[in-house]
C-alpha cells in the first residue's frame, strides 16, 4: 500500500519534472545551450519511462535521446557555425 | 486581419481545441488498463515459445521480427544517404592534399588531462556495457539498437581524449561500411535461412535453448540482436565520424 503511494508521488514529480523540462527547451533560445538541455531532458525522459516500468524504452530513449541526438546536433551547430563565418 | 481578431480567432479555436481534447481523455481506458488482447495473450506465451525473459526483445526480434528488418533499413539507409552525401561534398572540397593531411597540419589547443584521463579510463567500461546490452537481449531489457548505440560513443570517447585521428586509425571508414552491412545483411540472411528450411520469413529455427533466459537460449532472437547492436555501432561512428570529418574540414579549409 505505502509502496503504491510512493510508486504514485515518484511517478507525479518525474511527470512534472518532464512539463517542466519541455517548457524549458521551448524557451531556450540559444542554439548550442538548448542541444544542452534537450539532452537533460532526454535523461528526464528516460527517468520518466523507467518509473512507468518500460526499461527498454528508457534505455532507447537514454542512448538516443540524451547521447546520439544532442552529439549530432552539436556537429552540425559546429558545421553551421563554420560556414557562416 | 488585425490582431484583435487573430485573438478572437485563435480563443475559438483554442476553445475547441480544449473541448475535444477533454472529451478524447474521458474516453480514454483507465490510469495502467490496458484493454487489447494482444499485450495479454504476449504476456502468457512469450517465456515459454521463445525461452527469451526479455520479451520486448522477443517481440522485436521475433514475433514482429519483420517490422524491425524494417526500421534497421531506416537507420542503414540514412548512414548510407549521409556518408554518400557528405563524401561527396568532401570531395568538392578538396583541391589539395587529404583531409588527413590538413588536420595534422591543424594546431590544436591540447587536450587537457582532466579531460583526457577520465574519457580513457570510462572506453573500457562503456564498451563492455555496449556489448553486454547487445548480447543478452534475450535475458533481460536490452537489445542490438541500445548497445550499439553505447558501443559507438565508445569511439566518440576517444575522439574526446585525444584526437580526431586516432579515432578515425581506430574506426576506418571501410571497416565501418563492411561492418554496417554485414550487419544488415546478416539480419536479412538469419530470416532467409528460415526461408531455405520451408519456414515462415525470419521464423525462429534455431533451438531455444534449456533454460529461459540464458545467453546461449532464445535461438535467432539473440543472434539477430547481435548483428543489429554491429549494424548500428558501425552505422552511428560511421555518421558522426562523417560530421566530425566535415567540421575538421570547413576548419582546415576556412583558414
Amino acid at each position: 500500500m505505502t509502496q503504491n503511494v510512493l510508486m504514485d508521488i515518484l511517478q507525479v514529480t518525474v511527470l512534472v519534472l518532464v512539463a517542466a523540462g519541455a517548457t524549458v527547451v521551448v524557451r531556450t533560445r540559444d542554439r548550442t545551450r538548448l542541444v544542452l538541455v534537450l539532452s537533460g531532458y532526454g535523461l528526464l525522459l528516460a527517468i520518466l519511462f523507467f518509473t512507468f516500468q518500460a526499461p527498454d524504452v528508457a534505455l532507447s530513449e537514454l542512448t538516443v535521446g540524451a547521447v546520439a541526438l544532442p552529439l549530432i546536433l552539436l556537429l552540425a551547430i559546429a558545421k553551421v557555425r563554420k560556414h557562416q563565418e | 486581419m488585425t490582431s484583435r481578431q487573430r485573438g478572437w480567432l485563435f480563443a475559438i479555436a483554442a476553445a475547441g481545441l480544449v473541448a475535444c481534447y477533454l472529451w478524447a481523455f474521458a474516453g480514454l481506458p483507465g490510469f495502467g488498463n490496458y484493454p487489447g488482447p494482444y499485450g495479454q495473450e504476449i504476456l502468457k506465451n512469450a517465456i515459454a515459445q521463445t525461452n527469451a525473459t526479455g520479451v520486448v526483445s522477443a517481440i522485436n526480434f521475433d514475433y514482429r521480427g519483420f517490422d524491425t528488418v524494417g526500421e534497421e533499413f531506416i537507420l542503414f539507409t540514412a548512414a548510407a544517404g549521409m556518408s554518400v552525401v557528405l563524401r561527396k561534398l568532401r570531395g568538392e572540397h578538396e583541391q589539395d592534399g587529404s583531409a588527413y593531411d590538413r588536420a595534422r597540419s591543424r594546431e590544436l589547443p591540447p587536450t587537457s588531462d582532466a579531460i583526457r584521463v577520465p574519457t580513457l579510463a570510462l572506453v573500457g567500461p562503456v564498451v563492455l556495457i555496449g556489448w553486454w546490452l547487445a548480447s543478452h537481449a534475450q535475458a533481460n531489457p536490452s537489445g542490438g539498437f541500445q548497445g550499439g548505440v553505447i558501443l559507438a560513443t565508445a569511439f566518440m570517447l576517444v575522439y574526446l581524449s585525444g584526437e580526431f585521428l586516432a579515432f578515425r586509425r581506430l574506426s576506418p571508414v571501410a571497416l565501418l561500411d563492411c561492418a554496417e552491412a554485414l550487419g544488415a545483411g546478416a539480419f536479412v540472411a538469419v530470416g532467409l535461412a528460415a526461408v531455405a528450411q520451408g519456414l515462415p520469413y525470419l521464423d525462429n529455427f534455431l533451438p531455444l535453448g534449456q533454460v529461459p533466459g540464458a545467453v546461449s537460449s532464445s535461438g535467432t532472437i539473440a543472434l539477430i540482436s547481435f548483428f543489429v547492436g554491429i549494424e548500428v555501432a558501425a552505422a552511428f561512428t560511421l555518421i558522426i565520424g562523417e560530421l566530425l570529418e566535415q567540421t575538421l574540414l570547413v576548419r582546415a579549409g576556412g583558414r
